[in-house]
């Protein structure tokens, strides 16, 4: 593999007393989709978390660009052109659609993704622009969340279970315009519940179960029963 | 007839000086969910810096703004920081805790550098003057800080609406992890908004010190009208604030027409009134 992105380390992630993550080694390399699927409190959030900053950890577990990041504050870590959008879309409740595009476009990197392309991408959005963020549908404020994390024009792009909750004709619509975002040159990690849709977009899988890895490879590689074993611990 | 006309139009203008009281409360409040209990004492500590500068440079109190505002928002931005933002959490205690403290602190170094003496700020002129508006002398002084108050909290809606600083507020207010995602440093939003909010109180306890005589005791007072107006408008909303302050300023000065003795049982009967029929306020905040 050239050289990666982002690499873990030995990545132990804790809330507290609580241990969440153990001894975790991930790599990703420029311009890769990678899926991360588990079951519910395999550490897929966690990992997410100790990546964007939100959850902070021994600095050299977690490297982006050989530069170790795991100890900085998640503003230093999105400036470094690292955006996730979040579990639960979690919008600013407070400010209209269009104010929650530009608030992502804080960290004010340059890039090809502006108000007007992030429009284009979700054409519904500019209609809505100056409504409240939560009166629109669900399927619609995941536009938006997707939408305000590419208004930083990030390298490396988490999404966090952007599916949950959706109807599925919304998820097929949100998944039909993810080669649209990665095609830019973007690296992406999808974490997903929704283990079809993450394989049928990544190239390479990572599979959590109780805070390790316990499967990883090429998604055209891994087999059905694989998968079935390693997310729910069966032989593994 | 004329006579209560006359008080009420005192009261509203009244309701002017404590809008700026509570517009600085409710700021903090809003953004960072801090009670600030020595908010009243900072609005005196601004008077007496006030009374320095004037006495120093020998200005007008107007003038006295040009120091004692970026000084306020200076020491707002360092205690925010160093102290206040180590108080902030899931418990609602230590902040209030802290600023309690703080209150004590400012009223002793008040007490220790000025004395208990009640001092005023001379403005010249303007102490006296009024103008006679169909039979009703209005003081130009109370005049001029009402507007001051609705120039000042227009400018706060326009802040919190119209400017990417704003928008941060609100964001940082809305969900601190994910405001934090997205770039904005919330030890520093938080500096930035008591900085702000303590530039506010610089021109509330300038003005105070020019209408009344004031002493380092009588923070904990003006604390207590903040907190009514802000309550009385509605938590979140400036314009609610200044409504709020109003009301307060006119129930005062028609207890006080009533007799002296009721100026301020008035107020506080008015602020539990609304309290028991609007819990909210009256205008609790709007979404956007």
């Amino acid at each position: 593999m050239s050289d990666p992105i982002l690499s873990l380390t030995g990545l132990d992630a804790r809330y507290g007393d609580f241990q969440a993550l153990y001894g975790l080694d991930l790599e990703v390399a420029e311009g890769e989709v990678i899926a991360i699927i588990g079951a519910n409190g395999a550490g897929k959030t966690t990992l997410m978390r100790s990546i964007s900053g939100l959850l902070r950890n021994e600095a050299a577990s977690v490297r982006y660009r050989g530069q170790p990041i795991g100890a900085l504050r998640a503003d230093q870590v999105a400036s470094l052109g690292i955006a996730l959008v979040p579990e639960g879309r979690q919008l600013f409740a407070s400010l209209s659609v269009e104010e929650n595009l530009l608030i992502g476009g804080k960290v004010g990197r340059a890039g090809p993704w502006s108000l007007q392309k992030v429009y284009e991408l979700f054409p519904i959005l500019q209609e809505r622009r100056s409504q409240a963020s939560t009166s629109l549908s669900g399927g619609q404020q995941q536009m938006v969340a997707i939408g305000r994390a590419l208004m930083a024009n990030p390298d490396l792009i988490l999404f966090d279970e952007i599916s949950l909750g959706l109807a599925p004709v919304i998820i097929r619509q949100i998944y039909d315009a993810l080669p649209g975002i990665v095609g830019e040159g973007m690296t992406a990690m999808i974490v997903e519940q929704d283990i079809s849709k993450a394989l049928s977009v990544s190239s390479r899988v990572y599979c959590l179960q109780e805070g390790r890895v316990s499967l990883q490879g090429r998604t055209a590689d891994v087999t059905h029963e694989q998968i079935t074993d390693a997310y729910f611990g069966v032989g593994a | 007839m004329i006579e209560w006309t006359g008080a009420v139009v005192q009261g509203v203008l009244l309701g002017g000086l404590y809008a700026l009281f509570a517009a600085g409360l409710s700021l903090i409040f809003g953004v960072m969910r801090l009670v600030n209990i020595a908010h009243g004492d900072l609005i005196i500590l601004a008077a007496y810096l006030g009374l320095s500068t004037t006495i120093m440079l020998g200005v007008h109190p107007f003038l006295a703004l040009l120091i004692v505002m970026p000084v306020m928002a200076t020491a707002g931005y360092v205690l925010q920081r160093g102290v206040l933002n180590h108080t902030l959490g899931d418990d609602i205690l230590p902040p209030l805790l802290v600023t309690f403290g703080l209150s004590v602190i400012i009223q002793n170094a008040l007490l220790e550098t000025y004395t208990a003496d009640p001092r005023k700020l001379t403005g010249g002129a303007i102490d006296t003057a009024s103008l006679d508006l169909g039979g009703i002398s209005v003081g130009v002084l109370p005049l001029v800080t009402f507007l001051i108050a609705v120039g000042v909290i227009a400018g706060l809606q326009f802040i919190f609406y119209r400017t990417s600083l704003g928008r941060g507020f609100r964001a940082v207010s809305d969900n601190q992890d994910i405001a934090q995602l997205m770039g904005f440093n919330k030890a520093h939003v938080y500096g930035l908004a008591m900085a702000l909010a303590l530039a506010v109180v610089a021109i509330g306890g300038i003005l105070l010190g020019m209408r009344t005589s004031f002493d380092p005791a009588i923070g904990g007072g003006r604390l207590i009208f903040g907190f009514e107006a802000v309550i009385i408008g509605g938590l979140g909303n400036l314009w609610g604030t200044l409504v709020g302050g109003v009301i307060l300023g006119v129930a005062q000065t028609l207890g006080a027409k009533i007799d002296p003795g009721y100026q301020i049982l008035a107020g506080h009967i008015a602020f539990l009134i609304v309290l028991a029929v609007r819990p909210n306020g009256l205008f609790p905040r709007v979404e956007h």
